[in-house]
């Protein structure tokens, strides 16, 4: 019971630091992972002006034009495009482009979900019913033609920097924001159900103080999940966009899917350096970000969660520690409790 | 007489996030065949798991070490086949919540027949006889019938029945029943107690029966294990350990448990006009398209002074919570007249009733979900005082919320802790600290005590009691359980099918019970003392025939 307070339980309360060290064998072995290439993907992106040797659309140095199609090796580690930029550059800027879609996406659709959700599920009747018939109806496009359709009228399907990345990002939005909806509004029919939601109503708490006192924090718990596995989702769609030719003209960005699209043609021919990184690229984001999805997952999960074995010596119980806003497994804690109160 | 069970030195450890808990310390108990072992403690006392270890339930993050004796042959340690061989034949199992132990898409029928194909070649048509056989055997009546009907068109008391039949079906030799009458009134409770001795008496099946409740212990149990935090501290037979409980816990637990008093002296309640009055009450919830709404509370009429204390008392779907509900304004009125504090409620506005709410407070069954986890107590027991515009925030309603976390005797530290670090007493405790915040004429009180431990229960009624005569509020004591009503209550009022069927003092409702149904729910109550529920027993059977 002691150790709630000091610096040790602060760290351990913050959501990633708090799963990691409750995580053992494999499930770590995922969680680790998927920060580590997480991580990196960030860095590179944060970095790119750094760690590029040339910007993304770089055609020429000072030794002349890079010439099209050459082999990696030389002054292009990873050879150049059809187009005769840098792969290497372009692959590196592309993380820049990927994380800005992501935050974009994510934060505009995250906010305007949860908001509808939480209103929706609370007052419910037909406020509720018009909500859920909408997101339904979003959901039963392909959410890549939606995406399509929302990059041409915003955009007219080729744009700058900021207006292909807003594009993108707007486009992902329209997706998005009826998974948020989902989520929070079933969470928040489930929660307004519970006994703590019924006494702050007899207590005499309005209606918005109940929705953001008592519902909206403890309805917020998946939140970090779907916030992952959308994030490789937005990277998925915004390949996808970049590679059906409705993502950012390489003069603007670079956009792995843009350069897996004019690399087609040079599959055939044998030519595999501007195909095989811009493609790794995109696999390394998807399952970085995914793997730290899942994990999150399977820890918040107490039925998944798997737990090292207990030691031979079993430890006295008094010596149990507990998480604020941890885990359902307190259950064993309490009923130890229950004996000594 | 043989021996069907034997454990010896068994522990069992469970890993968890908070480090290792050992939950199972050293247990050593037998049970033989024809004998009801009782294994009694309160919650986290490793009753359960213990039972559980035997046909090993236990989940993966437990490690097990002794020795556990099915029928001669030593179960831990078996894997796979042996055990599901073991799971059926030599033991089975009675869950506590029947209507969650049975499957709903399929008939009962069905699921009795499963588990005879699990363990023997049947055709259909055999295994359909032998369903209906069992389904006889444990009394369900028309069992030609029942035995296509789905889980959902059962009592709950008859699926309790199906659940044994399903355990029987496989004549095992032991079966373990947990909780096995927890989640049934008490009138059903008599009347499966009343099968499970059947069963012993007739198939000589040994019987390890789990409970956290004495009278049923008193009624069923040959012999009596008593669990303390993984320990046995004691262990008797029924007639020795309640005549003469040897070990301090024992005598503590049975202390504990609360009796029915008609010689308790009340002082009389001084005329005034009620705080509530109910007169003709009708709620009625609506039902699905082209079904008719269900009347939960139908015409029922009764009042509470200021500073009196009415229990209502009744089975589960008797309207007594509903009743609950409407006066706090959580439920609507759709006939009759309900004045709460002189406001009309049958069609009142929100906007009119908040002001009353100041004067109403209200304790919930569930400590364990009427907190917000994400609050700490303090900041939970401020929010009436910040709604109501006492104070501004948690902060400034501090000493008020420190007072009162005194008046129910918690330490001040407590206010800083999160729910789920209090045990059950304390939070139920925190809750009554919060709903007395605003100093209520009225409290509602809806089965506050019954998710407790018998022991805990004891201490916060004491609490309760003292509550009442210290602040003087009007109170509406709801709960299932006749003793504890009788406990706390002036006054009482029974409820049965939604309508209220007799009301008076305790003396005059448990002395001289006038209606059948109190009748019938009094003699129900077992009491823990064996000699005297075996006369109550018969009494109650008398009362049976006699309807």
């Amino acid at each position: 019971m002691a150790s709630l307070t000091g610096p040790r339980g602060l760290i351990n309360r913050l959501p990633i630091v708090h799963q990691l060290r409750q995580s053992v064998g494999l499930q770590r072995g995922m969680l680790i992972a998927g920060l580590v290439i997480t991580g990196l993907f960030v860095l590179t992106a944060i970095l790119a002006p750094l760690l590029a040797p040339y910007g993304y659309s770089t055609l020429r140095d000072e030794d002349g034009v890079f010439g099209a199609q050459q082999p990696p090796g030389g002054k292009h580690l990873l050879g150049t495009t059809v187009g005769g930029y840098d792969v290497l550059s372009r692959v590196i800027w592309g993380t820049q482009t990927a994380l800005i879609v992501i935050i974009v996406a994510v934060v505009l659709s995250i906010f305007l979900g949860v908001f509808l959700g939480l209103v929706s599920g609370y007052i419910g009747g037909w406020v509720d019913r018009v909500l859920v018939v909408i997101a339904d109806g979003v959901y039963a496009f392909p959410s890549l033609l939606l995406a399509i359709v929302a990059a041409i009228a915003i955009s007219g399907g080729q744009s700058s920097f900021w207006g292909g990345i807003m594009a993108a990002a707007i486009s992902i939005t329209v997706v998005f924001i009826p998974q948020y909806f989902r989520v929070i509004r079933a969470e928040t029919v489930r929660i307004k159900s519970e006994a703590y939601v019924e006494s702050a109503m007899v207590i005499g708490s309005s209606a918005p103080r109940i929705m953001t006192q008592h519902v909206l924090r403890n309805a917020t718990r998946t939140l970090p999940l779907i916030f992952t596995l959308n994030s490789s989702e937005a990277v998925l769609t915004l390949a996808g966009l970049g590679f059906l030719g409705f993502g950012i003209e390489p003069t603007a960005a670079a956009e792995w899917g843009y350069d897996l699209n004019k690399s087609l043609s040079d599959v055939t021919s044998g030519i595999w350096w501007t195909s095989l990184f811009p493609g790794l690229a995109i696999v390394l984001a998807v399952l970085g970000i995914t793997l730290v999805g899942e994990s999150l997952n399977d820890l918040a999960d107490p039925r998944l969660r798997t737990r090292r074995r207990a030691d031979v010596a079993p430890a006295p119980t008094a010596a149990a520690s507990v998480v604020p806003g941890g885990s359902l497994t307190d259950a064993v804690d309490l009923d130890s409790l229950e004996a000594r109160s | 007489m043989s021996r069907v069970v034997d454990i010896q030195n068994l522990e069992v450890t469970f890993a968890t996030d908070g480090g290792d808990v050992s939950a199972v310390d050293n247990v050593s108990l037998f049970a033989n065949a024809g004998e009801v072992v009782a294994i009694v403690g309160e919650s986290g006392s490793g009753k359960s798991v213990t039972a559980k270890t035997i046909i090993g339930l236990l989940p993966e993050t437990a490690v097990t070490r002794g020795a556990i004796l099915l029928n001669g042959r030593d179960v831990i340690g078996l894997t796979g086949e042996q055990l599901r061989a073991t799971r059926g034949h030599d033991a089975a199992m009675v869950f506590q919540e029947p209507s969650t132990a049975l499957n709903p898409v399929y008939t009962v029928g069905w699921q009795l027949a499963e588990g005879l194909r699990a363990h023997g070649k049947y055709t259909k048509r055999q295994a359909r006889a032998k369903a209906i056989e069992y389904l006889t055997k444990v009394g369900i009546p028309d069992p030609e019938k029942r035995v296509d009907y789905y889980p959902h068109q059962m009592s709950g008391g008859q699926k309790q029945r199906v659940v044994i039949a399903m355990a029987l079906a496989l004549d095992p030799e032991l079966i373990i029943a947990d909780e096995p009458t927890t989640a049934l009134d008490v009138t059903v409770q008599a009347e499966i107690l009343d099968l499970l001795r059947h069963v012993r008496d007739e198939f000589g099946t040994a019987i390890i029966l789990i409970t956290h409740n004495m009278g049923v212990v008193a009624d069923l149990a040959d012999r009596v294990v008593v669990m303390f935090e993984g320990k046995v501290v004691e262990q008797a037979t029924a007639q020795k350990l309640f005549s003469a409980p040897e070990h301090p816990y024992t005598q503590r637990l049975l202390a504990a448990v609360p009796r029915i008093d008609v010689s308790r002296v009340r002082p009389p309640i001084k005329p005034a006009p009620p705080v509530v009055e109910a007169k003709d009450l009708v709620i009625e919830f609506a039902g699905r398209l082209g079904q008719k709404s269900f009347r939960a509370v139908d015409g029922v009429s009764f009042s509470i002074s200021p500073g009196e204390v009415l229990g209502l008392v009744g089975e589960s779907g008797s309207g007594k919570t509903t009743i609950g509900r409407a006066i706090g304004g959580l439920t609507k009125v759709t006939g009759g007249s309900l004045e709460v504090l002189g406001h009309q409620m049958l069609g009142i506005k929100e906007r009119a009733f908040k002001p009353v709410r100041s004067e109403i407070g209200f304790v919930f069954q569930d400590p364990a979900s009427s907190f917000n986890p994400l609050l700490t107590v303090a900041q939970a027991v401020a929010e009436p005082l910040i709604v109501h515009g006492r104070a501004g925030d948690a902060a400034a309603a501090r000493p008020r919320v420190d007072e009162l976390l005194e008046a129910v005797q918690l330490p001040r530290a407590f206010g800083d802790r999160f729910p789920h670090e209090l045990s059950g007493g304390q939070r139920q405790r925190a809750s009554l600290a919060r709903s007395l915040a605003l100093e209520p004429t009225l409290l509602i009180a809806d089965e506050p005590t019954s998710a407790l431990d018998v022991s805990v229960q004891a201490r916060v009624l004491e609490l309760f009691a003292e509550l009442q005569k210290e602040f003087g509020f009007a109170a509406l004591f709801i709960s299932h359980d006749l003793a504890v009503v009788d406990m706390l209550s002036d006054r009482i009022a029974v409820l049965y099918h939604g309508r209220l069927v007799e009301e008076g003092t305790g003396a005059q409702v448990l002395g001289a019970p006038q209606h059948p149904y109190t009748q019938r729910l009094l003699a129900s109550l077992p009491v823990p003392d064996p000699k005297e529920q075996a006369v109550r027993r018969e009494e109650l059977r008398a009362l049976r025939e006699a309807d």
